[in-house]
């Protein structure tokens, strides 16, 4: 198993709030890892800084062999590696959820609108909306609108998927409908990084469990940890959170 | 002796109009492709472009027009540069309307929600792409009913050309004026023809804007 993404000892702060204090892991090819945390403890920030969304202070980050902290450091090349989706899924709304998959495979990948398309819809059908292709954003409910963000994600090939909260904004009907995307994709061998507040999905589906507390890694482990966790700062989380 | 007011009058005056839409669209036009520029400059990551093209906005949105119109006719010509009053007036309309019109755009552009340049950044989309693909196409719609706002405010400004000579609407009127001495008459069908001409493009501005206001309730 190789690293795709090694987090080692990265600190960040927003001002005086410093919310990343020494925070390592390692995500291995094929991985799903879910991180776990209440809001504040700096797992969303950890998850930007991947991207380079967010800069850091302090560590080091590396991702499919690119050095993210170098101030040098080719952006573009990081981001056709990673792909990232967010919880207010931020798709463009003045383009079709075909064009909008498209965008990036024409004008990055510079592919013919023929080849676009076909991938387009290729990656339509694999999140179940193959017959949305011509529908605006505005027309779709949240939870299309998050699979559309997914795949259009996708469908730039990225070697490591980041899932920011991405079932946070929707209502419970229509979470369902994302993990259950996110559990196929993993299923085909994605590596995946998501910050979420799904525990049943994350203990079911994860292949391990990142638990952060106050801008550090407080416990790993695979699901079961869930079921015994070993420090009170966990079992008080999952009480509360449950 | 002064006559009284012709039809020949009054088709000189509906001919002049053409001149007053004529450098109306080359302002409009040119200080488009200057205003484009500014706002360009204005939003740039590079701090020094960002304060120049500041600097510009601030200086010109401070000193009137007619004052522009002096300096680029005069102020050329004292250096031996005789241009003609077309070219004084369209230059200096358009040095106006780049600082106003940069500034309304990029307040436009900066209104786009942080988000939608986040998700192109991650989609490997450059800068510029970013801006051609998906800010300014939805930064359009914003941008639409104040740029037409600010045609108006255009049209009627040209009026201002005549002190340096140039025969559009207003000087028109005032050169039928010298001659049969109606100034109530023929300004006030001077301010008429403006109005028609004005009043269309206030309306749909006005519309446009209730129509953005409905859908971003």
């Amino acid at each position: 198993m190789s690293a795709i993404v090694k987090v080692g000892d990265i600190h960040k702060s927003f001002g005086s709030n410093h919310v990343l204090k020494g925070v390592s892991f390692e995500v291995n090819k094929g991985e799903m890892i879910a991180v776990i945390g209440a809001s504040g403890s700096g797992k969303s920030t950890a998850l930007r800084c991947i991207d380079r969304l967010e800069t850091i202070d302090q560590g080091q980050i590396e991702v499919c062999g690119i050095r993210v902290d170098d101030p040098k450091v080719d952006l573009h090349l990081l981001r056709r590696e990673v792909g990232i989706v967010f919880q207010s899924y931020n798709l463009f709304p003045h383009l079709t959820v075909e064009e909008n998959i498209m965008l990036a495979l024409r004008h990055v990948k510079k592919m013919s609108r023929d080849e676009a398309r076909r991938i387009a819809m290729n990656v339509l059908e694999q999140v179940g909306l193959g017959q949305k292709a011509d529908a605006y954003p505005e027309q779709l409910s949240g939870g299309q609108q998050q699979r559309v963000a997914i795949a259009r994600s996708l469908a730039m090939s990225p070697k490591v998927m980041l899932f920011d909260e991405v079932t946070s904004a929707l209502d419970p009907q229509l979470t369902g409908e994302v993990l259950r995307v996110m559990e196929d994709l993993a299923a085909d061998g994605m590596t995946m990084l998501l910050v979420t507040h799904e525990m049943a999905f994350a203990k079911r589906v994860a292949d391990r469990i990142i638990y952060m507390h106050q801008g550090k890694v407080w416990e790993v482990g695979d699901g079961s940890m869930l079921d015994a966790p070993r420090t009170p700062e966990l079992r008080a989380f999952l009480d509360n959170g449950l | 002796m002064s006559g009284g007011f012709t039809s020949s009058h009054l088709v000189y005056l509906v001919q002049s109009i053409g001149w007053t839409l004529v450098l109306s669209a080359l302002a409009f036009v040119l200080g488009g492709i200057g205003g484009f520029a500014v706002m360009l400059a204005r939003i740039s990551p590079r701090a020094w472009l960002a304060r120049v093209a500041l600097v510009y906005i601030e200086a010109i949105q401070g000193i009137p027009l007619l004052i522009l119109l002096f300096i680029v006719y005069f102020g050329l010509s004292v250096y031996g540069y005789q241009v003609p009053a077309l070219v004084a007036a369209g230059l200096a309309l358009m040095i106006y309307s780049s600082a106003y019109l940069g500034d309304i755009w990029r307040g436009c552009i900066e209104a786009m929600p942080k988000p939608q340049w986040e998700a192109s950044e991650c989609l490997s989309l450059t800068r510029w792409q970013t801006l051609r693909l998906v800010i300014i196409p939805q930064a359009m719609r914003l941008a639409l009913p104040p740029t037409v706002g600010f045609l108006v405010q255009l049209i009627k400004m040209t009026s201002l050309a005549s002190v340096i000579g140039f025969i559009e609407l207003t000087r028109a009127g005032q050169i039928i004026n010298n001659s049969i001495f109606q100034p109530f008459l023929i300004f006030g069908l001077v301010g008429a023809f403006y109005f028609v001409l004005c009043y269309p493009l206030s309306r749909w501005s006005q519309s446009m804007e209730n129509k953005l206001n409905v859908s971003n309730r």
